[in-house]
């Protein structure tokens, strides 16, 4: 049996993937001068268990890759090689080169590795130019060093197997359950030389004996022969699989010489630390076809059952949280027992404590939602974590000076907003990099410090969080701004815009104020989709600036995107459900304050602005209470398309809804972004208000019948 | 045609590799199959939410344990006229096999009628038909006792592109 390695292969390629991670921040931390001994050997130990698992798993280009990296940093380790900007980066890129191998490996397909070729030659080349003795530089050499020093190089550790000594002591009853010794030998000789012999001791009288009962035991010994060189474990457990509940068995590697130690069960394949462990399996391999017996003996007893490997990915979640859950679940049995012992024997008088009892058990089912919810929830580091490496490469590309600063970094948020926010991240901070902080000598010449600045911060506000993103650069240009936009007809030259107005032209499509188009930002795209990605989370973004100063960004995000804060209308018989973040305001209709565009376009006026209205039963084709404007109420939204008030039958409760997706076993419709189910069990749907406003904009406004 | 023959019918069919197991239901007394294993479950009509802007044959959408599972009223899919809802009425949620994913889905018919055991060479295929049940729809034709009953493809009728996941209705 060669054990199945595949299903490990997940766990090693995610373990790597923080491998990497510790590398790469380590590594930026040598750059930045930071590091401590404690720092580099962290790295070390991490490229060390990188090449270890990828012998292991037969990834050898990943295996040779970084062991070309490791002796590098072994070098800088052990202080014969001075940590140099040029090493740091040439290992930066190595990172990289491992991530993409890596992830060919984890889809399967031959890597790409015209790449990794340039950057291993870099690397070569970089320890060849060493002014040490050229010994210390073969990595063959040095490798064997190790392995020697730990004993446990090939050769020492490789012992020939020649078979198996299998003890078989059948349990009295075993011959009952109608298995028969004899076939089992039978079919244990097929498989090699078998020398079998018997222990007669507890075989009583024969006036005693019970002929359905067993009382031999047997000592076999299973030599490889000709025929069959080499015999799986698997094979011999299969034909024992019948009787192992009835019976002691115990299957040993069997060595000619009288090799019988026992191998160390310490060594363990799963612990990648330990890396003479992989080192020498992965030189076995060749010896033999078959998993060695370390492996044999240490990974069957380890390794859990062979399940399919599952679609999706995982997310770790910390033993506090579960202990959480399994306290509320607790209190929750709890809860529940004592009110079905009251249900056993009511009387009225128990009224109160009923009541009581419902109360917490509403209040154990609300914290047990929300410690569920915290499953999901993962620190926002996760995100941030790629920030470091992106300021240093680009900085150094730009030729500019800057330090990234982050606080909040354990600020949690759902697993899914994370992984839909990471985009627009990036792109904010490159935009700071690139438009925001100035080149040293314009900072210099300004006034401040040479080296810019950027935080990251991250916290929780109410249920959401906000993210900010600021930095200490120029500030937006306003009348670049200005005159862009007017250029561009979006505003014209005589409006008078607010500040903010100006500053959130940025997020118009189609924007860009960089004189010059770089690689980095300018082009345009980006900004319009920053704001349409975090509007689809819920949520928005903001900026704010200070000319010569800096500028803010703020994003603001719901905690979850399962559950959400809405308000539920009705119109008609329909109830639906308006998420709170959308509404502005809710209004009487002033009927003077309506007045029409050509007949049919209606607006309401409100303080100083005209907002388009939306008979919701027009664009949804049910059937209102009224269509007489004043008996409505109007709520005022705000979608991607700007404000518009929304005709409404009547405001019913403000309550939280669990998100259901219509997706699931229809198709997504416009205007609304799911269904959740209300308290009576009736499904209502949830509207997408930038999605409505478009909508509405569609529909024919049908004859105004109703004005005044 | 005594009963007796019928179970014992019933029986061979059960045995039978060649042979699947129907549901059939009623539409204005014509009578439709379905294939069992599909089924899902059987319950009586309640009320649905309406979906804005979708075909009227989707009536719309129920609360199915916390899924929400949308609802295709058959009459009014083939263009036949409608009814009140009787209690009769039966809605049967069905397991839809598509390209992408199964969904689960509902359909609204007059009554469900029996189970039968139907040989596949006993499905004779439909003639090409004019009108509103278009022959995608039809896998078949079969006689259960000297009625016609026709056997729907379920799957093509529910993943017709008004359904369909791909948002190209015009």
């Amino acid at each position: 049996m060669s054990i199945d390695l595949s299903q490990f292969k997940q766990t090693f390629i995610e373990e790597s993937d923080e491998g990497l991670d510790v590398l790469e921040s380590g590594l930026l931390a040598l750059d930045s001068g930071t590091a401590d001994d404690e720092v580099i050997h962290a790295v070390f130990r991490a490229a060390h268990s990188i090449k270890g698992g990828a012998g292991t798993f037969g990834l050898n280009e990943i295996a040779s890759f970084t062991h070309v990296m490791e002796t590098l940093l072994d070098e800088m380790r052990d202080g014969r090689r001075a940590i140099s900007k040029e090493g740091v980066n040439l290992l930066l890129n190595s990172v990289d080169v491992l991530r993409e191998l890596m992830d060919a490996a984890r889809d399967d397909v031959p890597p790409e590795m015209s790449r990794a070729n340039d950057v291993k030659t870099q690397l070569d080349s970089l320890l060849a130019n060493s002014d040490e003795t050229p010994q210390d530089n073969d990595p063959g050499h040095e490798s064997n060093n190790r392995l020697e020093q730990t004993g446990l190089g090939p050769e020492s550790s490789q012992p020939k197997q020649s078979g198996w000594l299998i003890k078989f002591n059948p349990h009295e009853h075993m011959l009952r359950t109608g298995n028969d010794t004899v076939r089992m030998f039978k079919e244990l000789a097929l498989l090699g030389d078998l020398e079998n012999t018997a222990d007669f001791s507890q075989l009583p009288d024969f006036s005693h004996m019970d002929p359905e009962l067993s009382y031999l035991s047997w000592v076999i010994t299973l030599k490889n022969n000709e025929a069959q060189s080499d015999i799986e474990k698997s094979l011999i457990e299969e034909i024992f699989e019948w009787v192992e509940d009835d019976c002691d068995l115990s299957i040993e590697p069997f060595v000619e010489e009288g090799f019988v130690e026992e191998y160390s069960a310490e060594v363990s394949i799963t612990d990648v630390e330990v890396a003479p462990a992989s080192t020498a399996a992965e030189t076995a391999s060749p010896v033999s076809e078959n998993v060695t017996p370390i492996e044999n003996t240490t990974a069957t007893k380890t390794a859990p059952k062979k399940k399919k490997s599952s679609e999706g990915g995982s997310i770790r979640v910390g033993t506090d949280k579960v202990d959480t859950l399994i306290n509320m679940v607790g209190e929750l049995v709890i809860t529940q027992s004592m009110l079905s012992q009251m249900g056993d024997e009511f009387s009225m008088d128990k009224l109160e404590d009923l009541r009581e009892g419902l109360a917490q058990l509403e209040r154990n089912t609300r914290e047990l939602q929300e410690s569920v919810m915290r499953i999901r929830m993962l620190p926002i580091s996760f995100s941030f974590q790629r920030f470091p490496r992106l300021v240093h490469d680009l900085s150094q590309k730009m030729d500019k000076k800057i330090e990234l600063k982050m606080t909040g970094e354990q600020t949690e948020l759902d697993k899914t907003v994370m992984e839909k926010i990471g985009d627009p991240l990036v792109h904010l901070v490159r935009n700071s990099l690139d438009h925001g902080i100035e080149s040293p000598q314009v900072r210099l010449a300004a006034g401040k410090s040479e080296v810019g600045t950027i935080n990251l911060n991250a916290y929780h506000q109410g249920g959401f969080i906000i993210i900010e993103i600021i930095d200490d650069g120029a500030g937006l240009p306003k009348d670049k701004l200005l005159t862009k936009a007017i250029e561009k007809g979006l505003v014209s030259p005589n409006d008078n815009l607010a500040d903010e107005k100006i500053y959130d032209l940025i997020f118009h499509p189609g924007f860009s104020t960089a004189d010059q188009v770089s690689d980095i930002s300018g082009r345009g795209v980006g900004m319009d989709v920053v704001r349409k990605n975090i509007k689809e989370l819920g949520g928005n973004v903001d900026v704010s600036t200070k000319p010569g100063k800096g500028t803010t960004f703020t994003i603001r995000l719901p905690l979850t995107l399962a559950i959400l804060d809405g308000q539920l209308i009705r119109v008609g018989t329909e109830t639906y459900i308006i998420p709170l973040v959308s509404i502005i305001e809710s209004l009487e209709i002033k009927t003077e304050n309506i007045n029409s565009i050509a007949g049919t376009n209606e607006v309401y006026k409100m303080r100083d602005e005209y907002i388009p209205l939306v008979r919701l039963y027009e664009v949804f084709d049910v059937q209102p209470e009224t269509t007489r404007l004043q008996d409505c109420l109007l709520v005022v939204v705000e979608g991607d398309g700007g404000k518009a008030g929304i005709l409404v039958d009547d405001l019913l409760s403000q309550q939280q809804v669990v998100i259901k997706s219509l997706e699931t076993n229809y198709r997504r419709l416009q205007g609304i972004s799911g269904a959740t189910i209300l308290g009576d069990g009736t499904v209502a749907l949830i509207l997408d208000m930038s999605g409505l406003l478009a909508l509405a904009k569609e529909v024919e406004p049908a004859q105004n019948y109703a004005n005044g | 045609m005594s009963n007796i023959q019928d179970i014992v019918g019933d029986l061979d069919a059960l045995t039978d590799e060649n042979a699947d197991q129907y549901l059939t239901f009623i539409i204005a007394d014509e009578e439709y199959a379905i294939d069992i294993l599909r089924v899902q479950e059987i319950k009586g009509w309640d009320k649905v939410t309406t979906l804005p802007r979708t075909p009227d044959y989707l009536q719309g959408v129920i609360n199915l344990r916390g899924t929400i599972v949308p609802i295709v009223d058959l009459r009014k899919r083939f263009n036949m006229p409608t009814i009140i809802y009787g209690p009769t009425t039966v809605v049967i949620v069905l397991r839809v096999l598509g390209e992408e994913r199964d969904r689960i889905m509902g359909i609204i018919v007059d009554g469900v009628s029996d189970v039968h055991n139907l040989k596949h060479d006993s499905i004779k295929p439909a003639p090409e038909m004019k009108g509103s049940i278009d022959s995608r729809f039809v896998s078949g034709l079969t006689t259960i006792n000297n009625k016609m009953v026709v056997v729907m493809d379920i799957d093509a009728l529910l993943n017709s592109e008004e359904l369909a996941l791909e948002d190209n209705v015009a």
